[in-house]
């Protein structure tokens, strides 16, 4: 249901520092796969999933979703279809708004943000319902500016505010990367069970080899802007982190410098 | 100073109240420093002026004045949106524009409204004297501007315009066009400074081309004293504490124009240097006061 073909992006084209980020991607993601993307640094995880949200002005190729051509459409536009959770836990909320507001906001995701009451009393009954799942406490705090809260807290707001209204398609960058590692479970947990629970069609980016094959049913490797390996359901349940760098060695042939992809 | 100082300084920072409400609403709450307003808020005076010259009611010339704020604002923000003009010199070019459009509204640089009538004239036939009739009218319609605002901001579009300012990522992920939500809070902005230019212009009763000059940073100085002065914790505390600051600004002004240091006085056309070293006051005092509160 998600259709790209030969996604090519560059940046600083015709510069000195052109860059080819992403060099003819194709991905078919069925509905309710949960794919894991991991590669080296500078491989194009997020520059993918970048483009894919429309933040990216890609070069050439096409991105379908639902038989709907959304090449074209912007960013905001895409919003009703995708939602995301970014890597850094400041850029999913907005500091100033309360926990409510927030959460008013996302759950008009692709609808008119019109002159209607912003909280309405009906809603304040779902975010609290919403929020205990979360074990946070922060049902007892809907007025609370999201400033206030922890990195933590606010990125399992965002996670809760993505799912808020069911996405086509939710993207994951390295979401829990920037987080410490008691509450970087948590919200990893938490994604787990979200995901699970509505059935969400996800892309995870991760540093985490090992992360990357407990999660999901399905698994890509990124390369240099390409696809270079792409396991699923019992395939990717029988390998192991060895085997991942085992195959890695062998599509792409050459020394395996990134220090950061062996931290499992 | 004066009974009549007093009165006309209050007179003045009410009908400036629109304005700073408006800068509030681009330099707070949008994160957009927008100096349109200096060519906006004479807009209003002489769209209101040539308005009620023609026979226009003096009332329905304050929503035409408006309107004509609301496009000057919109403008702006549609170089900035659309054709990626930094905001600063958008405003800056709409600024520029404007003195031109200005004096094509009015066909000369200056306009009177003697003998016309102004929306002063209902309250003073009704027996309001002559000098409080405009402080009264004024404060009547700011209370009504207040709540207005403060229900907007507390719309879905109005939260979306707190997080347009605060975090464009966010907000664009919830699926809102920033753009769309940029050119209509500068055209508002813009329409509220052009109404206060139309309520200048009538219970002055004249409309003069150069009358904006300086209003941004009045504007801006009203902000922060009034954020100084009386906080801004909440929505309606911040839209508060902006008209206030208005008024503080005003009565300040009016007490540095009535002071007399022997040979020495203050002139109105010291004006602009008082509101420059008031804004820098403003702006460098709380910094200053944590640096020694941290000692």
């Amino acid at each position: 249901m998600i259709e790209v073909n030969n996604l090519v992006k560059t940046f600083h084209r015709g510069s000195v520092n052109e860059v080819l980020a992403l060099a003819g991607i194709n991905l078919q993601v069925g509905r309710g796969d949960f794919i894991t993307v991991i590669g080296s640094n500078g491989a194009g995880k997020s520059t993918l999933l970048n483009c894919l949200a429309g933040s990216y002005a890609i070069d050439s190729g096409h991105i379908g979703i639902d038989e709907q051509d959304v090449t074209r459409w912007p960013e905001h536009r895409r919003a009703t279809l995708i939602s995301r959770v970014f890597q850094d836990p400041l850029l999913g909320t907005c500091a100033s708004l309360s926990i409510e507001q927030n959460l008013a906001l996302a759950n008009r995701r692709g609808r008119r943000h019109g002159l209607g009451k912003g909280v309405r009393r009906s809603d304040r009954e779902l975010f609290r319902n919403q929020l205990a799942q979360l074990g946070l406490g922060l049902e007892e705090r809907l007025k609370d500016q999201v400033g206030l809260l922890s990195g933590g807290q606010r990125q399992a707001l965002t996670l809760l505010m993505a799912t808020l209204i069911k996405p086509k398609i939710l993207l994951l960058d390295e979401h829990t990367a920037a987080l410490d590692p008691k509450t970087a479970l948590q919200v990893l947990e938490l994604t787990e069970k979200l995901i699970a629970e509505q059935q969400l069609t996800a892309l995870m980016v991760t540093h985490n080899m090992r992360q990357a094959l407990q999660l999901g049913n399905r698994l890509i490797m990124l390369h240099g802007g390409r696809v270079i390996l792409d396991v699923r359901e019992e395939e990717k349940a029988a390998m192991s982190v060895e085997d991942l760098l085992e195959q890695f060695y062998k599509v792409r042939g050459e020394e395996f410098v990134s220090d950061r992809m062996l931290l499992v | 100073m004066t009974y009549y100082a007093f009165i006309g300084a209050l007179e003045q920072g009410l009908a400036y109240g629109f304005l700073v409400l408006g800068v509030y609403l681009t330099f707070r709450v949008l994160d957009f420093p927008d100096l349109t307003v200096d060519g906006s808020l004479p807009l209003g005076a002489a769209v209101s002026a040539v308005a009620i010259t023609a026979g226009v009611d003096p009332y329905l010339s304050l929503l035409l004045a408006l309107a004509a704020g609301f496009c000057a604002g919109m403008i702006t923000g549609i170089l900035n949106t659309k054709l990626g003009i930094l905001h600063l010199l958008a405003s800056i070019l709409t600024m520029i524009a404007l003195y031109s459009i200005n004096l094509r509204v009015m066909g000369r640089p200056n306009m009177t409204l003697l003998g016309k009538p102004t929306i002063l004239e209902p309250l003073i036939n009704a027996g309001v004297g002559m000098f409080n009739a405009a402080p009264l009218l004024f404060a009547l319609l700011s209370v009504f501007i207040l709540l207005f605002l403060l229900w907007l901001l507390h719309t879905a579009f109005g939260l979306a315009m707190q997080a347009t300012g605060a975090n464009v990522q966010m907000i664009t992920s919830q699926g809102v066009n920033t753009d769309r939500v940029i050119i209509l809070t500068v055209g508002l902005s813009n329409g509220l400074a052009a109404v206060s230019g139309a309520l200048l212009c009538q219970s002055q009763g004249a409309a003069d081309v150069n009358m904006g000059v300086g209003t941004i940073v009045a504007g801006l100085a009203s902000v922060i004293v009034g954020e100084t002065l009386f906080g801004c914790r909440t929505i309606g505390r911040a839209l508060l504490a902006a008209l206030l600051g208005s008024l503080v600004y005003r009565l300040a002004i009016a007490l540095a124009l009535s002071l007399k240091l022997g040979q020495f006085s203050f002139t109105p056309s010291d004006l602009n240097l008082l509101t420059a070293l008031l804004v820098v006051a403003a702006l460098t005092l709380p910094k200053l006061r944590q640096k020694v509160l941290r000692r």
